[in-house]
């Protein structure tokens, strides 16, 4: 590649973020017809990557990039092959057609132009996260589309279930994007690498490091929260709060894809280990029937369809960790037909809902006499869903089914899961594509008319295409399908499967999935009830249980809180010196720094044993002492006896201060005390008077233990000879205190004399100032919280609604 | 003595907090002519800003710059000395400030500001820019005094009860920190005999086994921590940040703690560095427990301002991760993660400010709602607040937790990657009830409110949005261009790990005598 190409790319990947900041302009200046303008956005991008087609077929790759943050060897690369191309060709295709389908359902909303902007950051979000190569830039574009989908899903704001559907699906799928984050480091720990395409080239490294299945973990969780892998699962449904172009988009057609994309992209690098080949399809499987079952309990249009799509996604994950040339095959195929189906198929839904005002499948009927167009492209789009031909869904599902075809249980058992799920995604497909248009339409239904074409235009060229690439199956194929497959198996590989039928098993189980299919939808009423039976008798999801996780943790986190911070000075305090102590002494005895024993000293002489006497007198009597006010004239005593110890031992100045600075103490002590009008003695149980007692006396035995250890070197004097010789030559002072204080160190008191100023300042303002407001209510932690009756057990309504419990 | 004058790109070292204690004085003594208040302060923070750039800069091509107070010979004058670790977090600072001052215009009322707002605002920056630009010890005691008494006097604007209340357990709890790091000081001038910052680090590395450090390590560890708010000594933070102006909170949450991470990086890690190694299993134990913490309070919460408060002791946990593994990815990490917390917190609180007034309500989440449909340009950069300090892409609080967690893999340490990663989850589940509640949840219908609407002002241009998009925006660049950033704490960090070139600019001729 040229640079020239590179850099187009480049603006290729910027671009959509460009469209973002428009649409809101242009929205205004021209109404819902400037879908028509920002659709020319995504198209360019289409047309951009058609080229790059001939270049990725059978394996081979462009990557090219700059350095975005060399510091952390992080580049901004990207990388097309089969599968990144697919997916570009996905993303910015049905992009185009969902643009313009926003412009009509969104016709007239106040935010049609927020909207727009939203799906195009998510559009380049999404964009930049197929064609990443850098582990960070993945990550970030990754994180990305869980943001962007968290605004759309919350798009209706004003709507309880849409904030907490929001809100649910940013927790899960951000979480699960934190522990790929965890994956991604920990393989560029062992490996060293830390790009995608350097990861494909050397993964015999990570594959024999002990965090091997670690790291795999942890990637999984990324995967599986994003692909609504069950029983992570839960966001998804609760995601088609968000207006339809939303749900087609980002929950069916591209964003929950991510998952399976980074397990397909990844697939060289953990393919036939142990590991994958059982968690993958484990997970997948499940996902896959219990997916399907729930979808045909529902009778909402998008509800149905949404939990086909978590069964579809774990028919794909199931299939790429089944492993095996056909079953990467089946998967790739199948991804590309869900893609083109499930968007129609949503764009269906939201039509009908736009036009006939219901998605309630039971309240719906008779459309297709108004709606001709909107039915055919719903029609094409449930043959494919049903794997029938001629669509590509069938293609797909023959694939799926000729690679699990093997007398062995383990195979046999997908095989099972593979044509339950098959068969009740095809009644549930043709329930959503001929139940709202057959039949005898309820007069509740009014006058309805068809979508005007620029809604009708999505739905009617993805189902067409899933059609054409059937017919058109060796082009598909050597376009599409077999560069992707071979980027996934890491090999170049050729798909050739068409619709021409080849007699064996594949296509009996094909006949088996049909009759079962057809079933399912002639009985889907009593079936729904049976599910739905079912469903109440369990009475718990793992819906449910993410609102007791929330709550949990809330309260959880209420009852910890209130417990540390109780508002009580005197805890604080108490806390702090048994750090304080703790400070001390431990790290003493550990590091074994406790000073040696002293000798006791010869030459001390009767007054400074008497001073020290006054001291401790003075301390004895601050313990005894009946009321407050003895004890601060106590004090005062104890404070006193060091300042005469200053003096003897030759620091006059530091003495006059200590002098100052007690008998204020003593005075302001004194003042405060009776003008707070606290009780006059002390009223502490025994108890804590021991254990302040115990604490105090750790603190000061820690604080005269490490003296005496510190004491214990030789001084070093440099600094204070240094004063002593130069501030009379130099600095021209005869007390050096004094030439310390504005000379030596004047900075200091500079900073202390505005300490002081400051100081009164404050004083100043405490007492001038008369307080305006009293509605800050005392406490720590907020008194409305605690003391909220409606608390106990409205966690989690308060945790979405808040007053709307009111 | 030092014969010649410095030179004159030299002078910037000390001109911030000159310009901070001269406006300060100044605007002292306008005191009551609130009129021009607006003009000086305004005046004095942007030259600030402009002064700390020019400080970086000068620091950034020519390594660290050393101006001894008094043109005495260190170590026995007062040196500063500022590296690149200090001059970006002036900086940044510095910014955060001018954004707090222009909020502080309208946030704070006429007899606030007669009261000194302003003054204090220049006070507390020069205790900050002080502590973050000086070279020596004692001094840094001096300018946490002087940031300490400035905030007092911040938090007791206004005297209400609440804020009494609040100021008591502020002013008792953070003395004695204060008191205990005078104390460590004077241990460790028994044992080194100098106070300069260099000349410790040298004589550090030299001193034989026998010296009693790791003692004097964990003093500093607790006084800093309970300075930086490190559970369990975090108390007087909760008890205060959501009492005083909510500009006031805006400048404590931006610095104060920032401050004290800032000197534990500067004695534990450059100073002592073997006792940091023996205390690091500490460290690391704090660090989660502290995160722990925060977050979980930050849950409990609904009153925005309280909520916030425990926002910032998260960050606080996740920064001492980078204290306790160690390592030019793990400081490097805790630095950039700093520059994050100033700019970020600031702007939440900001951000809070402005929602309160808009809605005219307290600032209780289930007080505030509607703003997403009646402020939606609020709204827009509120959002990116919450997801920057989530610590989500595109912002920047996601490159410095990367640094961290690879650094704490490196380490062998994983389980503090994957605290800081748990706690991203916890903090995002924290802002997205506030985002959920505040913001996306309509308005009750009128008569439910508590509080009359009549009250509600919308936000100014100036006063208000400009400053939430001036740190919006600075977190925006960090998150999409972050290489200035990551490259500066990497080399911010070897210097604080290999103190030689600090060393050298204090003592260009070799050792003391």
């Amino acid at each position: 590649m040229n640079v020239g190409a590179a850099d187009m790319t480049l603006l290729a990947m910027a671009l959509p973020f460009v469209a973002a900041g428009l649409a809101p302009y242009l929205v205004r200046l021209m109404g819902h017809r400037a879908a028509w303008v920002l659709a020319l956005a995504p198209l360019s991008i289409f047309i951009h990557f058609i080229p790059y087609a001939g270049l990725v077929a059978n394996g081979r790759h462009v990557t090219a990039g700059f350095d975005w943050v060399p510091s952390l060897d992080t580049r901004f690369e990207w990388f097309v092959d089969g599968l990144s191309l697919t997916f570009a060709f996905l993303v910015t295709g049905i992009g185009t057609l969902i643009v313009l389908y926003s412009g009509g359902y969104m016709k007239g909303h106040p935010q049609q132009g927020r909207f727009l902007s939203f799906i195009l950051l998510f559009m380049g979000s999404m964009l930049g996260l197929v064609l990443s190569d850098d582990f960070l830039m993945l990550f970030v574009f990754w994180e990305l589309t869980s943001v962007t989908s968290f605004l759309l899903i919350g798009f209706d704001h004003e709507r309880e279930a849409s904030r907490r559907a929001a809100l649910q699906a940013l927790v899960v799928t951000g979480a699960g994007g934190l522990g790929l984050l965890a994956g991604l480091l920990l393989i560029w720990n062992v490996t060293g690498v830390h790009s995608l395409s350097g990861l494909l080239q050397s993964n015999e490294v990570l594959r024999q490091s002990p965090y091997f299945l670690v790291a795999l973990i942890l990637v999984l969780c990324g995967a599986f929260t994003k692909s609504a892998q069950f029983p992570l699962h839960f966001w998804l449904p609760n995601a088609m709060e968000a207006p339809t172009p939303v749900s087609a988009y980002l929950h069916s057609a591209t964003m929950v894809k991510a998952g399976v994309f980074l397990l397909m992209r990844l697939n060289p690098v953990f393919a036939d280990t142990p590991a994958w080949h059982t968690i993958l399809p484990i997970f997948g499987g499940m996902t896959l029937v219990f997916g399907a079952l729930l979808s045909v309990r529902q009778s909402d249009l998008k509800q149905m369809l949404a939990y086909t799509t978590m069964s579809s996604l774990g028919l794909m994950v199931m299939m790429t960790g089944f492993g095996g040339e056909h079953a990467v095959a089946g998967a790739v195929l199948y991804l590309v037909a869900h893609a083109l189906f499930k968007g129609a198929l949503f764009m269906v839904a939201g039509i009908v809902d736009h036009e006939a005002g219901t998605r309630e499948v039971t309240k719906l009927g008779g459309l297709l006499r108004a709606m001709p167009v909107t039915f055919a492209a719903a029609l094409a789009a449930a043959v494919s869903m049903g794997g029938l031909p001629p669509a590509v869904g069938f293609l797909a599902k023959e694939e799926i089914y000729s690679s699990l075809w093997h007398l062995d249980p383990w195979s046999l058992t997908f095989l099972a899961c593979a044509v339950i799920g098959n068969a009740l995604m095809m009644a549930v497909g043709f329930v959503v594509a001929l139940k709202p248009f057959l039949g005898k339409r309820p007069h509740a239904l009014g006058d309805v008319h068809e979508a005007p074409f620029i809604m009708w235009v999505g739905p009617a060229t993805l189902g067409a295409l899933g059609i054409v690439a059937a017919i058109a199956a060796p082009f598909t194929h050597e376009i599409v399908s077999s560069p992707m497959v071979s980027a996934v198996l890491g090999r170049a590989s050729e798909i050739d499967i068409t619709l021409v039928p080849h007699i064996g098993p594949p296509l009996a189980l094909s006949g088996l999935t049909i009759v079962v299919g057809i079933v399912t939808y002639l009985a889907i009423a009593p079936f729904r009830r049976a599910v739905g039976g079912v469903l109440r008798a369990i009475g718990w999801g793992p819906d449910r249980g993410f609102d007791q996780f929330v709550r949990g943790l809330v309260r959880f986190s209420h009852a910890v809180t209130d417990r540390l911070q109780p508002g009580s000075l005197e805890v604080y305090m108490t806390v702090t010196f048994v750090a304080i102590a703790a400070a001390l002494l431990v790290p003493m005895v550990v590091f074994g720094e406790l000073p040696s024993m002293p000798t006791w000293p010869t030459d001390v002489t009767f007054y400074e044993l008497t001073v020290m006497a006054i001291g401790i007198i003075g301390l004895v009597a601050v313990l005894i002492a009946h009321d407050r006010l003895t004890a601060i004239v106590s004090l005062g005593v104890q404070g006193f006896a060091v300042a005469l110890l200053f003096m003897l031992f030759g620091a006059p100045d530091l003495s006059f201060t200590q002098f100052m600075i007690e008998a204020l103490s003593v005075v302001i002590l004194a003042l405060v005390m009776t003008r707070l009008r606290l009780a006059p003695s002390d009223h502490r149980p025994t108890g804590e008077k021991l254990s302040d007692a115990a604490i105090a006396i750790a603190c000061g035995a820690g604080f005269m233990l490490y003296l005496m250890r510190v004491t214990e070197g030789s001084f070093d004097a440099t600094l204070s000879d240094f004063f002593a010789r130069y501030s009379k030559t130099i600095a021209h002072g005869h007390n050096i205190v004094n030439v310390i204080i504005v000379d030596f160190r004047g900075t200091d008191t500079l900073g202390e004399i505005s300490v002081v100023m400051v100081t009164g300042l404050a004083i100043l303002a405490l007492i001038r100032i008369r307080a305006t407001r009293t509605d800050v209510e005392l406490g720590d932690n907020d008194p409305r919280e605690q003391h909220d009756p409606r608390e106990e057990g409205s966690h989690g309504k308060r945790t979405y609604a808040g007053v709307e419990a009111e | 003595m030092i014969m010649h004058a410095p030179p004159l790109a030299d002078w910037l070292v000390i001109a911030p907090i000159v310009l901070c204690i001269v406006v300060g004085a100044g605007l002292l003594c306008v005191r009551k002519t609130v009129a021009v208040h607006a003009a000086i302060a305004i005046a004095g923070l942007v030259l600030l800003v402009v002064l700390d750039a020019a400080l970086l800069w000068h620091v950034a091509n020519d390594g660290p710059v050393t101006m001894t107070m008094g043109r005495w010979l260190p170590p026995f004058g007062i040196s500063f000395t500022v590296d690149l670790l200090g001059a970006v977090l002036a900086l940044v600072s510095g910014i955060a400030a001018l954004a707090a001052g222009l909020f502080g215009l309208v946030d704070v009322d006429d007899s606030g500001k007669r009261y000194g707002f302003f003054p204090f605002l220049f006070l507390l920056m020069a205790g900050v820019s002080g502590s973050f630009l000086t070279g020596d010890i004692f001094n840094l005691y001096v300018w946490f005094e002087v940031l300490l008494i400035a905030s007092f006097g911040l938090l007791v604007l206004g005297s209400e009860q609440g804020q009494i209340d609040g100021a008591t357990k502020y002013a008792f709890l953070n003395l004695v920190a204060t008191t205990l790091f005078l104390i460590a000081t004077a241990y460790l001038y028994a044992i080194f005999g100098t106070l300069n910052v260099a000349d410790i680090a040298e004589k550090a590395r030299a001193m034989d086994d026998t010296a009693p450090l790791a003692t004097l390590g964990t003093l500093y560890l607790l006084a800093f921590g309970m300075k930086a708010a490190a559970f369990p000594v975090n108390f007087w933070l909760p008890a205060s940040y959501h009492t005083p102006r909510i500009v006031a909170s805006a400048l404590f949450a931006g610095m104060l703690t920032k401050v004290g991470v800032y000197a534990l990086v500067r004695t534990l890690v450059m100073l002592f560095p073997s006792e940091r190694a023996e205390l690091a299993p500490v460290i690391a134990v704090v660090a989660v427990l502290t995160m722990a913490v925060g977050a979980m309070g930050a849950l409990a919460q609904s009153d925005i301002r309280r909520l916030l408060g425990y926002v910032v002791i998260s960050g606080i946990g996740i920064m001492l991760v980078g204290v306790a593994v160690a390592g030019e990815g793990g400081i490097a990490g805790t630095v950039f993660y700093m520059a994050h917390s100033i700019v970020v917190m600031t702007a939440l609180y900001v951000a809070a400010g402005m929602a309160a007034r808009a809605v005219g309500a307290p600032l209780s989440i289930t007080d505030l709602a509607g703003l997403y449909r009646s402020h939606p340009m609020l709204s827009a950069l509120s959002l990116m607040l919450f997801l920057s300090v989530a610590g989500l892409p595109p912002f920047s609080g996601l490159w410095p937790k990367i640094m961290l967690v690879r650094s704490a893999i490196d380490a062998g340490s994983s389980w503090l990657g994957a605290a800081i990663l748990v706690n991203g989850l916890l903090t995002t589940i924290a802002v997205g009830r506030v985002w959920v509640l505040a913001y996306w949840q309509p308005a009750p219908t009128p008569g439910m409110r508590r509080e009359k609407p009549a009250l509600a002002i919308e936000p100014g241009f100036w006063t208000e949005y400009l400053p939430l998009i001036i740190l919006t925006g600075l977190s925006v660049v960090f998150g999409l261009f972050p290489e200035a950033m990551v490259s500066a704490s990497q080399q911010a960090a070897v210097g604080i790990l290999d103190p030689a070139s600090y060393i050298h600019s204090v003592f260009p001729a070799g050792a003391v005598p």
